[in-house]
């Protein structure tokens, strides 16, 4: 049944990339519509697979690579629906489906199995401290694809390459309205997971700060975000500058997530 | 029944003869009326505009029909209908709702996709709804333009892309900023295409308007003229931050604004984005501006480039446009065929039982000995009868009315049995149709 959910959710989302792609290459209000249909499908049998595997396992699943991929796409994909509803901007999601469909695919690769729970990691924390850390991942990441949209737009516009593509791409004001909205979701975000991993920390460990390198690393995300977003708010720091700052950022965070788990041990390396 | 249209455009006529024979919109009861009045017109629609001047009708007689209507626009307008007639086209059939339908959704403008004939169809057409001169045919006629052209709009782009550099900069400057409510323009020198270009960031509802001038009383007169600021031309560099949109068109024999200017004039407008736009020659603004970080240069040659695509992208468009057209064409007339049918398999059949009748009467009236139930046997004969002969030819008219092939039929069949279609079936065809 698990396994069923998870691959329908892939197969969705596999579908919904393909739409949005087209979309991009040639807008039509109906192809819009479907492939917006598409990825809100599958974001609920997404939903309903990570609410199935925390019935099965009894408690968060994100405790894996597996499930850490899995539900990091799924987040990617609720915040891209929060602000495509919002700024009524569908081709944002010819540059967001393909990452929830990569990140999830990749899920797949690694062990897919239910293993009793690390007695480290049995706490009323790993909830809060995961979807919390998750969802600013999510935040990033979008605002991430916003920048990057960003950047295509203004290269055309100084080039005065006018044609197709730019008239498709929402206008720079929005771009640079949608990064920064991100930023400000996710910068929030990433500090509560900061905090509550913390104090998640001094009860299971005894200490609040233990230099692992999961830790350092989300500092170092952290102070990057945060320069930024000062940046933003009193040098105006905007447009490409800032869009440059939010993709670094990303990878930033992405190594943070990905990089520290896979090459580096320390108290985080579940795999 | 036949449509009609009888009239003259820009491509046929030039503007002295347009004004000769448009109609006034304030005093349309009278001509509507006279049109209609008119033998063997029974529907009748007039639009003028400036570009066309076009009357549509429904006659039984093509030619009569079209005659005629050249006869009332040249006797409307007191000219002689030789000064008149080579420039006035006329269509029937197909023809006539290709062409309508073509200038509702704005294939046969001057400047192809341009929005506003619709509007005036839709007024033209209010007008002979009001005076009653326009009736089933006409009115489905019309109706079914306007869905065509709604269908052309929203199925093409043949409308949505600017195709005049003042329009144009309107365009990228929602490019850039999206929301152009919170936007002041700065006008720097004047200019016709710079004064313009102003007038167009108004009517697309920018906040402000700031305008300088080496003369200051020029610049006071235009800021008078768009509600605006006037600045002095030596404040320029301490008001520049305020502008977001800026169009330049001085007669200066060098660059006024230079990329240094600019580091400024960014810092204190914390880096929001600015939106150039050269219109003179010699150029007002460094090139080099363009690479000032959310800095925009645009030239008129840069806007003209974006204009000529767009046109080019419409040419694309309209052929898009003209396949919808011949699509709908084929509907409308199948339901405008078929509007003949009805009425003839009626008349048809009430010939038929004329006959019948009157042979019937005459029989039993010299009928003696007839059994007791006689009429009614010979009632049941004669029906059967006519109604085995009448069954091939009505479903074969049947047939090709859903194939709006009818009008070989139709004739056919009122010349063999010398039928006569009044207007009584057709007006019971129309609340059918309702």
């Amino acid at each position: 049944m698990n396994a069923i959910l998870f691959y329908s959710t892939i197969a969705v989302y596999l579908l919904a990339m393909i739409a949005y792609l087209a979309y991009l290459a040639k807008p039509s209000e109906s192809l819009g519509k479907n492939a917006r249909r598409l990825i809100t499908a599958g974001f609920i049998i997404h939903i309903v697979f990570t609410l199935d595997r925390y019935i099965e396992a009894g408690h968060t699943p994100i405790t894996n690579m597996h499930e850490s991929l899995s539900f990091f796409s799924m987040s990617v994909v609720g915040v891209f629906l929060f602000f495509e509803r919002r700024f009524k901007i569908l081709v944002l999601g010819s540059f967001v489906t393909p990452v929830a469909f990569l990140l999830l695919a990749i899920s797949a690769i690694f062990p897919t199995a239910l293993k009793p729970l690390n007695p480290a990691l049995q706490s009323k924390w790993l909830l809060v401290h995961t979807v919390v850390a998750f969802f600013g991942y999510a935040s990033f990441a979008v605002a991430a694809g916003a920048a990057a949209i960003y950047l295509i737009q203004e290269n055309l516009l100084k080039k005065k390459r006018l044609g197709g593509i730019f008239q498709r791409l929402p206008s720079l004001n929005t771009l640079d309205e949608i990064n920064y909205r991100c930023l400000t979701l996710g910068f929030p975000l990433l500090t509560v997971a900061i905090i509550s991993g913390a104090i998640w920390a001094e009860t299971a460990w005894g200490t609040y700060w233990s230099w692992d390198p999961k830790e350092t690393w989300s500092l170092i995300t952290w102070f990057i975000y945060a320069a930024l977003l000062h940046g933003r708010l009193t040098t105006g720091w905007r447009g490409k500058k800032a869009a440059i700052l939010s993709i670094i950022g990303f990878f930033v965070m992405l190594f943070t997530f990905l990089g520290v788990n896979l090459l580096m041990s320390g108290l985080h390396s579940y795999k | 029944m036949n449509i009609v249209v009888v009239g003259l455009s820009h491509k046929t006529a030039t503007v002295e003869v347009r004004e000769k024979v448009a109609f006034a919109p304030t005093h349309m009861e009278k001509p509507l009326h006279a049109l209609v009045a008119l033998d063997d017109i029974t529907e009748g629609v007039i639009v003028s505009t400036c570009n066309r001047v076009e009357i549509y009708v429904t006659t039984r007689d093509i030619a009569g029909g079209i005659a005629r209507v050249k006869r009332f626009l040249a006797d409307h307008h007191k000219v002689s209908l030789e000064w008149l007639e080579p420039h006035l086209y006329a269509h029937h059939g197909e023809e006539a709702i290709r062409h309508v339908f073509r200038v509702a959704s704005s294939l046969d403008s001057m400047v192809v996709g341009e929005p506003q004939i619709l509007g005036q169809i839709k007024t033209s057409y209010g007008y002979a709804a009001e005076y009653k001169s326009s009736g089933i045919i006409l009115n489905r006629f019309l109706h079914k333009a306007f869905s065509v052209a709604k269908r052309v709009r929203t199925e093409t782009k043949i409308a949505s892309s600017a195709v005049s550099v003042a329009f144009a900069a309107v365009e990228l400057a929602r490019k850039i900023f999206n929301d152009l409510s919170d936007k002041t323009v700065m006008l720097i020198g004047a200019g016709e295409m710079c004064e313009l270009a102003a007038k167009h960031f108004l009517n697309n509802g920018v906040r402000g308007l700031m305008v300088t001038n080496r003369t200051f009383e020029r610049a006071e007169k235009l800021a008078d003229e768009f509600e605006g600021k006037a600045v002095r031309f030596d404040d320029l560099f301490d008001q520049l931050h305020k502008a977001d949109i800026i169009l330049s068109s001085t007669g200066a024999p060098h660059t006024i604004i230079g990329a240094g200017d600019l580091t400024e004039v960014m810092r204190r407008r914390k880096q929001k984005p600015m939106f150039f736009i050269d219109i003179a020659i010699p150029r007002d603004i460094d090139p080099a501006v363009n690479d000032v970080e959310n800095v925009y240069l645009f030239t008129v040659d840069d806007l003209q480039e974006v204009v000529s695509a767009n046109l080019q992208q419409r040419a694309e468009e309209a052929r898009k446009a003209e396949e919808i057209v011949s699509q709908e064409i084929g509907q409308f007339f199948k339901w405008l065929s078929s509007l003949e049918v009805t009425p003839t398999i009626i008349a048809l059949r009430s010939r038929f039982d004329e006959i019948r009748r009157a042979e019937l009467e005459k029989t039993l009236a010299n009928w003696k000995d007839l059994p007791p139930d006689g009429q009614k046997r010979l009632e049941a004969l004669t029906n059967a009868i006519m109604n085995k002969l009448l069954h091939p030819p009505t479903s074969l008219i049947k047939k090709a009315g859903q194939g709006g092939r009818t009008d070989l039929y139709v004739d056919a069949l009122r010349a063999l049995f010398e039928l006569e279609i009044g207007g009584a079936a057709e007006e019971e065809l129309g609340e059918l149709e309702e």
